[in-house]
């Protein structure tokens, strides 16, 4: 069997934030990552770790003082090397984008539907009367009754908000959607709706998701693949299964234990004592060494690269040097 | 809370305002020392008994303050007798009445020149934050903030008058004055351009400031992010998802500049002798003509907090968020 | 005492980024020399400002331009015009700082107890400067000051003018402390004290006062600018003390007296600047101040796009 040309592909992926005139901070760096079409890849790791940043890089929405080098290429294409105005041909119609807080994202002047109906006529997709019964069909797709599109956000629920959202992401059919967070705001019942809701139409609709989130309950549920990042950087990379059951790198080790139920995750990880670096004061060595129970005088100098440790499955750990690629579990 | 209770209850608070400024009017009005015949008439004015008497009857000074005259002066100014003039010696309702209208022009022409070019170079500034542009906004603004109405209206008034040989004051020239209007057009504006320049020089630095600091934290809001994300040029976003919701408080702030503006008139009017209620008051004032004084207060205070009534409403219309919930 | 210590270490933190702020240091320096020049102004002038200069036949000297001697040139009168803008300044500021002072005491006053207690006084307070909002602030001094007047009460005319000015003036101050009090009262070391049994007025003197005293300086210093303004104002419109002439009284003559028709510029320019001199200095100040304690957003969504380094191109 062939294997598929993945949809999105970033490749070394740099993004630095200009504090001051000397000071840079280092949001992510080298981070590479693949995503196949109808896959979901979930984005996992403590706040701060460069999750958002790494969506927000790929779409270019970064604000001015922020530098992105390496490459993002997106069926065939480096997005990194096109101008804004080409970039702006990508942004919904390929790549649409779901928000951690729906009240927020939406335009609170703005009718429901008009915000939807706008992503459309902007990409050209339709005429103006056959994108109003797309918005129709859109909301009834997201169990929106359709006339309550002509309302405004605020007389939404938080659950239907981030329907309507989806909805709206949905417009333009992209082939790539990002979620950052998209239920982290809602309560739990209203989360597993939302959840369902996401699940159901990457089925109808075969579209691909990258899905950030520091719950791993909603990873095993919804996703194939995972990308583990601490302090901008990769540590580990493989299938749900890959990840979930042999874990290599420490910080993975410690995330899954601090999630001993996955139906019932807690938001705090007690297991890890201490925060992720700052980003302006990162460790020389393995950014995870300062809070690693398995350090040694190595991982203060010298940061461990990716290594493979099983097919499509790579970490990156000093522990794991000389470890055949077949090797399971430590 | 329903949109009809909030109109219910801004009205109520205007209402409420409204007495208020009449209760001050009143009792500043009573605290004048001497017979309030003599106040009303005034000291140095020989009058017939005939009408002195008259007067007495119409503030029933032979009843008690409260409630009877009270109630008396409240029913005589609800039905538009605000007294008479001392130095005039007309009613003064009559004589407001003649100067509202040059007063409603000139600060109608600098409210309007100073929004436009106020909300387009604070949404300029705000847009292109940090720029040479944003930096020379910022300082005009604080400047003309710190610049006295007046005097900018003297320094306009030297300069207009001395090197561009623009009318030193007054509304018309006087052999204008009593023709039709449409013929004294050009004579008209002509007397109109140092004083709606001063206006509108110094209101612009305000509403300049309002709609910066408004721009820029509706573009810091999330929604934009969204819109970004959507593909929508700068353009597209500043048009469609900023721009309303930047101009939202602009409006409330129009309608509380009012009463700026109204002192702003006072000082303007003064220096360039400009023929409305702002001169008028000032006139009152150096000739301590209090009827004429007090009936000023009351209808700018009237006219400003009815204008503010007037833009919660028009706050209720255009924000969706509080018409209905 | 602690938390008069932690304000005396915020304070000389603040010192400390004021020093680096060249905004902050110009309007503090501004303010600064307009009061020099008030307090040294009997040894900045040879002439009393009432005193008229006479040429060598004994002729007053009017509307003289400047020269060396008279430096500023002379009024309509005769009168030096330097010797009445630096004992001007004595008038100007003193109205100015006390009106702003007094604007600051009830202001802070009564949005503390605003804040603190809440309730009905809460209700009726910000009512009251809901209707001080709304009633036009120039038409009601001058209907207070002239009635005042007219009243012949033995008080002297910039003593009404301290008092109608900062009595009117301390709403936005009451509202901002009123604001930053409520959000105090919510922490959890004014809970903890309130739990063992601490006092009212200890708690606001201990916990609430020493947190929003950085704000109402700078506040007050923004108020102090509109105290000039408002003063110069109801100077130029006769309202000001003829005898100690202010800038704004100095103002008013000049336009009475025809300086602008004589082309006697000296004559009003120099107030004018002195007023935007003190006036814009408090305003740097106070918005550097506000903007050191509060700080603002720090960007937004369309200031530009991220930089994208060709491949080899660091930074």
């Amino acid at each position: 069997m062939t294997e598929p040309e993945p949809l999105l592909s970033v490749r070394h992926l740099t993004t630095l934030f200009e504090v001051n005139r000397k000071t840079y901070a280092c949001a992510l760096e080298d981070v590479s990552f693949d995503v196949y079409p109808y896959q979901t890849v979930g984005l996992v790791g403590e706040s701060g770790c460069g999750k958002s940043t790494t969506l927000l890089s790929i779409l270019r929405l970064l604000p001015p003082n922020a530098r992105l080098s390496g490459q993002v290429f997106f069926k065939g294409v480096d997005l990194l090397s096109l101008s804004e105005q080409q970039m702006r041909a990508y942004r919904w119609k390929e790549l649409a984008l779901i928000f951690q807080s729906a009240m927020n994202a939406l335009n609170p002047v703005l009718r429901v539907d008009e915000q939807i109906l706008e992503a459309i006529l902007l990409h050209r997709l339709m005429p103006r009367e056959q994108a109003r019964q797309r918005v129709h069909e859109l909301l009834d797709l997201v169990g929106i009754a359709p006339q309550r599109g002509r309302q405004y956000p605020f007389q939404f629920s938080g659950g239907m908000r981030q329907r309507a959202m989806i909805a709206m992401a949905l417009a333009c059919s992209p082939s790539l959607l990002f979620a950052d967070e998209p239920t982290t705001a809602l309560d739990v019942m209203i989360q597993a709706q939302v959840l369902e809701l996401l699940k159901d139409i990457q089925k109808k609709l075969g579209l691909a998701i990258v899905l950030v989130t520091h719950d791993l309950g909603v990873v095993a549920e919804l996703c194939d693949q995972v990308v583990v990042l601490y302090g901008g950087k990769v540590v580990e990379s493989g299938s749900v299964d890959q990840i979930y059951n042999s874990p290599q790198h420490p910080y993975t080790q410690k995330l899954l234990e601090s999630f001993p139920d996955l139906h019932h995750p807690s938001s705090t990880l007690a297991s890890i004592p201490g925060t992720p670096p700052r980003l302006t004061e990162l460790p020389p060595g393995c950014r995870f060494e300062p809070r690693c129970f398995a350090r040694f005088d190595r991982c203060r100098h010298e940061a461990p690269p990716l290594r493979q440790v099983a097919e499509k499955h790579y970490a990156a750990c000093h522990l794991l040097e000389g470890k055949s690629p077949n090797a399971g579990s430590i | 809370m329903s949109s009809s209770h909030y109109l219910l209850r801004k009205f109520a608070f205007a209402l409420l305002t409204i007495f208020i400024v009449i209760l001050i009017n009143f009792v500043l009005f009573r605290v004048l020392p001497g017979d309030p015949v003599r106040a009303v008439i005034g000291r140095n004015v020989k009058i017939s008994a005939e009408v002195q008497q008259s007067l007495r009857e119409q503030f029933g000074l032979d009843k008690p303050v409260f409630p009877d005259q009270f109630l008396m002066t409240m029913k005589q100014w609800a039905s538009g007798n605000l007294g008479v003039s001392w130095s005039l010696r007309r009613p003064v309702a009559e004589i407001l009445w003649s100067k509202l209208w040059n007063t409603i022009l000139l600060i109608g022409l600098g409210q309007i020149l100073s929004i436009v070019f106020g909300v387009v170079l604070g949404l300029l500034a705000g847009w292109k934050r940090k720029t040479a542009l944003d930096a020379a906004a910022l300082t005009f603004s604080l400047i003309a903030w710190a610049t006295p109405t007046f005097w900018l209206g003297i320094i306009l008034l030297a300069a207009g008058s001395t090197w561009l040989g623009l009318p030193t004051g007054g509304i018309l020239s006087p052999q204008n004055v009593g023709k039709p209007l449409h013929t004294v057009l050009p004579d008209l504006a002509a007397h109109l351009v140092l004083p709606t320049l001063t206006l509108t020089i110094l209101y612009l630095g305000e509403y300049m400031l309002i709609m910066r600091s408004s721009i820029v934290e509706t573009l810091s809001e999330d929604y934009i992010l969204t819109a970004k994300a959507k593909g929508l040029s700068q353009w597209q976003i500043l048009w469609r998802h900023a721009l309303k919701n930047a101009m939202l408080p602009i409006v409330t702030i129009i309608a509380l500049n009012l009463g700026f503006t109204v002192s702003g008139a006072i000082y303007i009017e003064t220096v360039f002798s400009y023929d409305g209620l702002g001169k008028l008051f000032q006139t009152a004032l150096t000739k301590q003509d209090y009827p004429l004084l007090q009936g000023a207060f009351l209808l700018l205070a009237v006219s400003v907090i009815l204008a503010n009534m007037l833009a919660d409403i028009l706050y209720t219309l255009l924000d969706p968020r509080v018409k209905s919930s | 005492m602690e938390t008069w210590q932690r304000l005396k270490r915020n304070l000389s933190e603040l010192w400390q980024s004021f020093r680096r702020n060249r905004m902050g240091l110009i309007g503090l320096g501004l303010v600064l020399s307009a009061l020099a020049v008030a307090i040294l102004a009997p040894w900045l002038t040879p002439y009393h400002p009432q005193q008229v200069i006479r040429d060598a036949n004994g002729r007053g000297l009017t509307f003289a331009p400047p020269s060396v001697h008279p430096p500023l040139g002379t009024d309509d009168g005769g009168h030096d015009v330097w010797a009445q803008l630096v004992y001007g300044a004595r008038s100007s500021l003193t109205v100015g700082f006390l009106a702003g002072f007094i604007a600051m005491f009830v202001g802070s006053f009564l949005g503390i107890l605003a804040g603190y207690f809440g309730g009905w006084l809460d209700n009726f307070l910000m009512r009251l400067t809901d209707v001080l909002l709304v009633i036009p602030d120039l038409p009601l001094m001058l209907v207070l000051v002239a009635t005042i007047r007219q009243m012949q009460l033995k008080i002297s005319p910039l003593t009404v003018l301290i008092l109608v000015i900062g009595l009117l003036y301390w709403t936005s101050t009451a509202r901002l402390v009123r604001s930053q009090v409520l959000s105090i009262k919510e922490r959890q070391f004014v809970a903890r004290a309130r739990a063992i049994g601490a006092g009212h007025a200890h708690i606001i003197r201990r916990h609430i006062l020493p947190q929003v005293l950085p704000l109402i300086v700078a506040n007050t210093v923004l108020i102090l600018s509109t105290a000039i303004l408002i003063e110069s104002g109801l100077a130029f419109l006769g309202l000001g003390d003829p005898t100690k002439p202010s800038w704004g009284t100095m103002l008013n003559f000049a336009f009475d007296r025809n300086a602008i028709s004589n082309g006697a510029w000296w004559f009003y320019l120099p107030p004018g600047l002195a007023i935007v001199w003190v006036s814009l200095g408090c305003v740097l100040l106070g918005n550097v101040l506000e903007e050191m304690l509060n700080p603002r957003l720090s960007g937004h969504h369309l200031e530009g796009e991220a930089r994208i380094l060709k491949h080899g191109e660091r930074k």
